[in-house]
């Protein structure tokens, strides 16, 4: 199969639509334009439905909606408009109702700036919403784990009934690299069926709901429970992440999206100083590989672990608990859109090293 | 082992980002991995664009390029927000239509394009980028004419079709500037 040159947005709404997605529902917002605009065009020649909301949070419950009747489904926005979403996103998890939400991570807090960042890690995997809940979140660094991941995405929302989140950072949203279509496009109509969608009983069934409220404490408790043990599956089957030449490093950079491939590229910088340093990437951001990251951290020539962000800290949380005190975690990273260059990490793990 | 990171910078209007598209789908069909970046946003409305390409026969680790190898400077801004970055060794071509100086740097080599007198030539002023791009096949020779021709024939079909020749030629008078 030829390599075709895509850029990263139009490429996850491509990959989303051969996923067998026929309804988006979204609003502009840079830097992920390029979704909804791409969608505008061929989610229609798909058979599928394309519709600008008026509003982020209206297009989070057309979400719900099309996802109660039994629709592959998906949103796309960017940090603020991603906030907005937060209610939904909570609704759905309440609801148990797959789906699949983009969101092309821009500096904030609040407006912020259009340029790409990576300040959403804990609204993504700690929630932003209400209630004990959860998302897989995938967070890809090129357009080819994009474009596989996005079918998976869908794969794994249907199969655990869950909302799936893709957390980009604005830089693989807008850059074009070379992919190829791995997968075959699915058909909507070969997709497992879904028994609990509310799509009519005609008279032959008793009525399916689609609901998050459990009024009664022990219910809700009950309920709360089931998706706790959903969620202890999730964590115990999906978990993603990448080595690069961890094995007997001195230095383990850790970092998701964009910043893990800056941290390769402070690697090489360090192996040209005599310093051996490897990459530990999650794919996965929830769950976290948080044991794959303390095997590799535990090594005896491992004498530092450097964090990467396009934040001012927020997966360094999850490294340490990874890591959980067997070496020192320090932390190196920049926000609102400014981005951390190779020097400036490796003379983090310098710094780290006390060199 | 070939690594090219490449800045292409001008007003926007100027062909900046297809001239960045066009390299790296070149090199793509000559079979090596390539990574095409934007800058985006305000600046992109009537000031400033510039893309970064990253085109290699190895993996590319980092698409973000702060050290070009080659930088294409289309207007004067660009030649003097990049020319310090450029690497040792390395090449910048100037649109010489539009910048008013020369390359100051005596560790790189400066190659001068006049684009927009080769655009007039031909009777057509969105041919520019072409010979800018021509001067670059020319001035680094891993980028072959056959290829990015074989491109234009798929992309300039029917009542477009002479488009082909047009551009060829703006490749050819670009990488003239180049030889002489």
């Amino acid at each position: 199969m030829a390599k075709e040159l895509w850029k990263g947005n139009e490429a996850i709404a491509e990959a989303a639509i051969r996923a067998g997605c026929r309804c988006y529902f979204g609003y502009p917002i840079t830097p992920q334009s390029e979704i909804p605009e791409y969608m505008s065009l061929h989610m229609p020649k798909a058979g599928g439905v394309f519709l600008q909301s008026e509003s982020e949070i209206a297009a989070i419950n057309m979400v719900y909606g099309a996802s109660g009747a039994g629709a592959r489904v998906m949103t796309s926005s960017s940090s603020p408009g991603v906030s907005l979403k937060q209610e939904g996103i909570s609704y759905m998890c309440g609801a148990e109702l797959p789906g699949v939400i983009v969101n092309v991570m821009r500096g904030g807090p609040g407006l912020g700036t259009i340029q790409p960042a990576q300040g959403d890690y804990f609204q993504a995997t700690r929630g932003g919403g209400n209630g004990d809940y959860r998302l897989i979140v995938f967070a890809p660094a090129n357009i080819q784990e994009v474009v596989d991941l996005m079918q998976e995405a869908f794969e794994l929302a249907d199969q655990y009934r869950m909302p799936v989140m893709m957390l980009l950072d604005g830089m693989i949203g807008q850059m074009m690299e070379p992919i190829e279509w791995k997968k075959p496009p699915v058909s909507p109509d070969d997709l497992p069926a879904k028994p609990w969608a509310t799509t009519g009983t005609k008279e032959g069934r008793a009525p399916n709901i689609i609901n998050s409220l459990f009024i009664d404490p022990e219910a809700c408790n009950v309920h709360n429970q089931r998706l706790e043990e959903k969620y202890r599956r999730v964590i115990e089957n999906e978990q993603r992440y990448e080595t690069n030449d961890t094995d007997g490093a001195e230095v383990i950079f850790v970092a998701y999206g964009t910043p893990a491939r800056l941290a390769r590229a402070a690697a090489g910088l360090l192996e040209k100083e005599g310093i051996k340093a490897g990459v530990f990437r999650p794919v996965t951001v929830w769950p976290y590989p948080y044991e794959a990251l303390h095997e590799v951290a535990i090594q005896d020539s491992v004498k530092v672990v450097v964090t990467v962000e396009m934040s001012t800290g927020q997966m360094v949380d999850d490294v340490r608990i990874g890591v959980n005190g067997v070496k020192p975690v320090s932390f190196i990273g920049q926000a609102g859109g400014v981005i951390p260059t190779p020097r400036e990490v490796a003379n983090a793990a310098l710094k780290a090293l006390g060199r | 082992m070939a690594y090219h990171e490449i800045i292409v910078a001008g007003f926007g209007g100027q062909g900046v980002m297809s001239i960045g598209t066009t390299m790296a789908e070149t090199a793509m069909a000559q079979g090596l991995n390539v990574s095409w970046l934007p800058s985006y946003g305000p600046e992109m409305r009537g000031g400033t664009a510039n893309c970064n390409v990253v085109i290699a026969d190895t993996e590319i680790i980092s698409p973000i390029v702060l050290e070009p190898s080659e930088l294409i400077a289309m207007n004067q801004p660009s030649l003097d927000k990049f020319e310090p970055a450029v690497k040792p060794g390395g090449l910048i071509l100037v649109n010489e239509s539009i910048v008013e100086r020369k390359v100051q740097r005596d560790d790189v080599r400066a190659i001068y394009v006049p684009s927009l007198e080769i655009a007039s030539e031909l009777g057509n002023m969105r041919v520019a980028n072409m010979a800018m791009l021509g001067a670059y096949i020319e001035a680094t020779k891993y980028l072959t004419f056959e290829t990015v021709v074989d491109m234009l024939r798929n992309i300039f079909t029917g009542k477009k079709a002479h488009l082909v020749e047009l551009n060829e030629v703006a490749l050819q008078r670009g990488a003239d500037c180049v030889r002489r």
